[in-house]
């Protein structure tokens, strides 16, 4: 197994630095520490065998890859290839400039393609970083789990037998027996909340000591108050902060939990896009949509079929100099009718999908859809509908096709392309564009053409460009191109004698949703909520462990020695030994030993610096 | 329109008495350096004397606790005081230009780059004066006023836009609490950023850097000690990470609802996604065997500029789904 398992049964990760810092005395230095047996094991990737092995090169492999030196590494690498997908244009969100981008960079532009450079985020090598990060962490994680499942059944470790070398001390006497104080000091730690106690608190009593211990206290400065011989003690050993370990499990588990879900999301959902123009309306069915992707394990069985009007739309557009013609408000008022043939009205707006079914549908454009009829040279109906035209600008200036393939037989095909302007202005050489995006002076501007549209070959066309290449414009005797300018219920002639057209007196708005199911959004949520939970917890909650000792000493009085150990720089320790103390009935501080006690602290940690040779008890 | 103009000139108040505390904090520094005669630097030309004849270098960070800490007497460090009220004033200064910016647009007034940075600076500000309430952190002073200093210039240079209210993709309450954790984060992220530069300066001090050996650099030894700095460091930034992991999961569920979809890799996703990893492998780094200390606060380093990157980079630069409101 990777790692390494202390004997107090924590699991510890290769590389990892996570101990309780300051030296801890006695016996929990020499299982907390290990200094001798431990530095072998924590440098295991020393080129130690020529002899590994099969089994032996793959335990090794496992090893590093579990490290934290790896992870580390992996993370860095992870960070590293996030960054070629913000620079160059990816596939999934913007296809036309890869394209794009191919043309101006051909040489430069295949090679990128070859490595996956415009589809980064589904490519093998950033795919290869975040599985080998995640098969690490599960790694790492799932033996430290087994090891915390233990660690949180055991018990405090026991109290070290001198307080003199703990970053955090204080001393009182008091009147209370030793028992007293031990069990207010107890009450003390373990808090209010008496099924969920800040600290884990043992209880114990000790012997009275013997001469052997007795003569250990001949050092000068660095002893505690003098413990007579043939006092037995009452201790308190406690340990809070098994929640840091288990946020921070929680958090990487969470991780795990998330890509799961996500690539299941991935592989179950659906999406489809459609454009509905008011008082029309679409069926949740594949067929109906423009558009519609799916994953690898959706089934048509999970579209529920039901149907949607579009009766009204309402835009508003700030009129003020300031922000002129910013937008600030899009909403679709529609009707939805379930399976089951209810109906109720709904609204859709940008921000706020509706939810249907289990199905979310977004607003995600709009525009104007006008009524064009076109009548051919023979005054028959060759062309009836509404065509989108899709805004190119914040003006929506928008941009549409008409084709006419339905012409009396004998005569050329008609396509009509060019611009609808809301609110037109049209500038002294011709040229027009649109000032506002609300309908206030509505003109459509079209340019004509002839020849054969190409649409009876059966191939598959945009129905919102117009292939002009084999196509014959309309000129003026100057050689301009003609346009046909239409207003609202107006009926134009077409050049050439080609027929009329007509502008219809409404100007229907359409809208382009965006339905998607996705029934990993619950799981996807759940996981980020909880690996953010189990960080917070595992960066904010202390680890601290708390020892007390109370005795009666020569001159009668009980004397009452706390001493706290943090894992890591800890500023409140201090104050969570005086805390514990401050719980002591009658106390009386003891400066003296305090000032003693600092000093002795400094003094401990400049010895915790040095490899610590004395690990002996002087008690057993 | 006044009230606008008037949160304009208050933001122009606020530089000034950033700047004013900037040049209090930078003459305390330099009488700081000025303060020569003092146990470390008693130490540190020992070293040096030993450096000169060929010797071992003797790492000078067990400098002997009992020496006297000052002996040519206590600093007078009345300017660092100065620096600490005029800071002050300057965070309430621009506390009142962001409200008044708010009330102005009638939203809330963190929507486009403008605003961010003075929320941002605001936060950074009242951050670092918050924590000197709890230990004195003045040396911080001059860094900290000077990168606001920066940044509320750059803000009325570059980014400014007048006071409007947001389009239909920004209003919803997402905003107040996305963008508004996103910028606490980030002026979080940019005190700890001082504190851990700090810490590699003093480091490298103490490790015998031939640069920053030199008088000049006395002030460093009157900060904190570089594992005390990497200490506050890692707690700012845990905090700061940990409202950073906020900002992802709020802008994702915001996403959701707004563009359809929860994460898209959109540019902004992408560079709030960087540094998050980067300062996840630091705290990887801080318990890694070897990685702590030092080598730990190079990625609070790379991480602050994904940070900024994030903030001016990608707005400026890349055209996505983030790129509202021009700026």
């Amino acid at each position: 197994m990777a790692g390494r398992t202390s004997k107090d049964g924590t699991y510890v990760p290769e590389g990892i630095a996570d101990e309780f810092t300051q030296g801890e005395p006695a016996q929990g230095a020499s299982a907390q520490r290990a200094p001798s047996s431990g530095d072998k094991e924590q440098r295991p990737n020393r080129p130690a065998a020529p002899t590994l092995g099969l089994v032996g090169t793959l335990r090794w492999m496992w090893r590093q890859l579990t490290s934290m030196r790896v992870a580390l590494m992996l993370l860095m690498l992870l960070a590293v290839a996030a960054v070629p997908g913000s620079v160059l244009p990816q596939r999934n969100q913007d296809a036309a400039a890869v394209i794009e981008y191919l043309a101006d960079h051909p040489t430069a532009g295949e090679w990128l393609d070859r490595a996956g450079f415009f589809d980064v985020y589904t490519s093998v090598w950033f795919s290869a970083i975040y599985i080998l990060l995640f098969v690490s962490l599960i790694g790492c994680i799932l033996p430290r789990s087994m090891a915390h499942y233990r660690a949180l059944r055991g018990r405090p470790p026991r109290v070290p037998s001198r307080f003199n070398r703990f970053p955090a001390k204080a001393f009182a006497t008091t009147d209370a027996s030793p028992e007293e104080v031990a069990d207010a000091i107890a009450t003390r730690l373990r808090g209010k909340i008496s099924w969920l106690p800040t600290f884990r608190v043992d209880r114990g009593e000790e012997p009275a000591r013997g001469a052997r211990g007795a003569s250990g206290r001949s050092e000068p400065a660095s002893t505690g108050p003098e413990r007579p011989p043939g006092q037995p003690s009452a201790t308190v050993s406690a340990e809070r902060g098994y929640l840091r370990e288990t946020g921070n499990l929680v958090f990487h588990l969470a991780l795990v939990g998330l890509l799961v879900s996500v690539a299941t999301g991935q592989l179950l959902h659906y999406r489809g896009q459609a454009i509905v123009t008011e008082g029309r309306g679409f069926a949740n069915a594949v067929v109906d949509y423009d558009t519609f992707e799916k994953g690898a394990w959706f089934r048509p069985e999970s579209l529920v079929p039901f149907s949607m009007t579009l009766d009204r739309f309402v835009s508003e557009f700030a009129s003020d100099t300031v922000a002129f013609a910013q937008a600030r408000d899009f909403t679709a008022h529609v009707t939805v009718t379930e399976p089951s043939g209810e109906q109720r009205p709904e609204i859709v707006k940008v921000n706020h999908p509706l939810v249907v079914d289990g199905a979310k549908i977004y607003l995600q454009g709009n525009g104007f859809a006008p009524d064009i009829t076109v009548r051919d040279a023979e005054g028959e109906v060759a062309f009836s509908g509404r065509v989108t035209f899709i805004p190119q600008d914040t003006m929506y200036t928008s941009r549409g096709v008409v084709k006419v393939p339905d012409v009396a037989p004998g005569l050329d095909q008609i396509g009509l392309v060019g611009y609808f302007l809301p609110t037109a202005e049209v500038e002294p050489d011709g040229s027009a564009r649109s000032a506002f995006p609300q309908p206030v002076d509505p003109l459509l501007v079209l340019e004509v053409y002839t020849g054969d549209l190409g649409l009876d070959e059966g191939a598959p066309q945009n129905v919102y460009e117009l292939d002009t290449a084999s196509l014959t414009p309309a000129v003026e005797e100057s050689g301009e191109r003609v346009k046909v300018l239409a207003r609202p219920g107006e009926t134009v002639d077409l050049p050439d004698g080609l027929g009329t057209l007509t502008l219809g007196e409404e100007l229907p708005r359409y809208v382009a949703l965006d339905l998607r199911h996705d029934p990993s959004l619950g799981f996807v949520l759940a996981f980020s909520l909880l690996a953010l939970g189990g960080l917070t917890v595992s960066l904010f909650t202390p680890r601290r462990r708390v020892w007390a000792r109370a005795y009666v000493a020569q001159d009668g009085a009980t004397v009452v020695e706390v001493a706290g150990l943090a894992r890591g720089d800890d500023a409140g320790l201090q104050a969570e030994v005086d805390r514990a103390l401050a719980a002591v009935p009658g106390a009386v501080e003891r400066p003296e030993e305090a000032d003693v006690s600092a000093e002795a602290s400094a003094a401990a940690r400049r010895q915790a610096r040095e490899p610590r040779v004395e690990t002996g008890s002087e008690e057993d | 329109m006044e009230l606008a103009n008037l949160s304009v000139l208050l933001v122009w108040g606020a530089a000034t008495a950033l700047a004013v505390a900037l040049v209090a904090f930078a003459v305390d520094l330099s009488r700081l350096s000025g303060a020569k005669v003092d146990a470390r630097d008693a130490t540190r030309s020992r070293d040096k004397v030993a450096v000169g004849a060929g010797g071992p270098v003797d790492a000078s960070a067990d400098a002997p606790a009992d020496a006297p800490a000052a002996a040519a007497g206590p600093v007078n460090r009345r300017l660092a005081g100065v620096g600490m009220s005029v800071t002050w004033l300057a965070a309430a200064l621009l506390l009142i230009a962001i409200v008044l910016r708010g009330i102005a647009a009638g939203r809330t007034p963190w929507a486009n780059m403008y605003e961010f940075a003075l929320v941002g600076t605001f936060v950074a500000v009242a951050v670092f004066a918050g924590v000197n309430t709890r230990r004195d952190v003045r040396f911080l002073g001059a860094f900290v006023t000077g990168i606001s200093v920066l940044f509320l210039v750059l803000a009325q240079q570059q980014f400014f836009v007048a006071a409007t209210g947001v389009q239909p993709a920004l209003q919803k309450y997402w905003l107040v609490i996305h963008v508004g954790v996103a910028i606490c984060a980030t002026g979080i992220f940019t005190v700890a950023f001082v504190t851990s530069v700090l810490q590699l300066l003093r480091d490298g001090r103490d490790n015998g850097s031939v640069m920053l050996g030199s008088r000049h650099w006395g002030w460093l030894d009157h900060t904190l000690t570089p594992s005390a700095l990497e200490s506050l460091s890692f707690r700012l930034n845990s905090v700061a990470f940990v409202l950073w992991t906020f900002t992802l999961i709020g802008g994702a569920i915001w996403a959701e609802d707004a563009w359809g979809r929860y994460w898209g890799w959109d540019p902004k996703e992408v560079w709030t996604f960087i540094p998050w990893v980067v300062y996840a492998a630091y705290l990887h780094a801080r318990t890694t065997r070897g990685w702590s200390g030092t080598r730990a606060a190079w990625f609070v380093v790379a991480g602050y500029a994904c940070v900024l990157f994030n903030f001016t980079g990608v707005n400026l630069i890349f055209n996505g789904k983030h790129s509202y409101s021009g700026l």
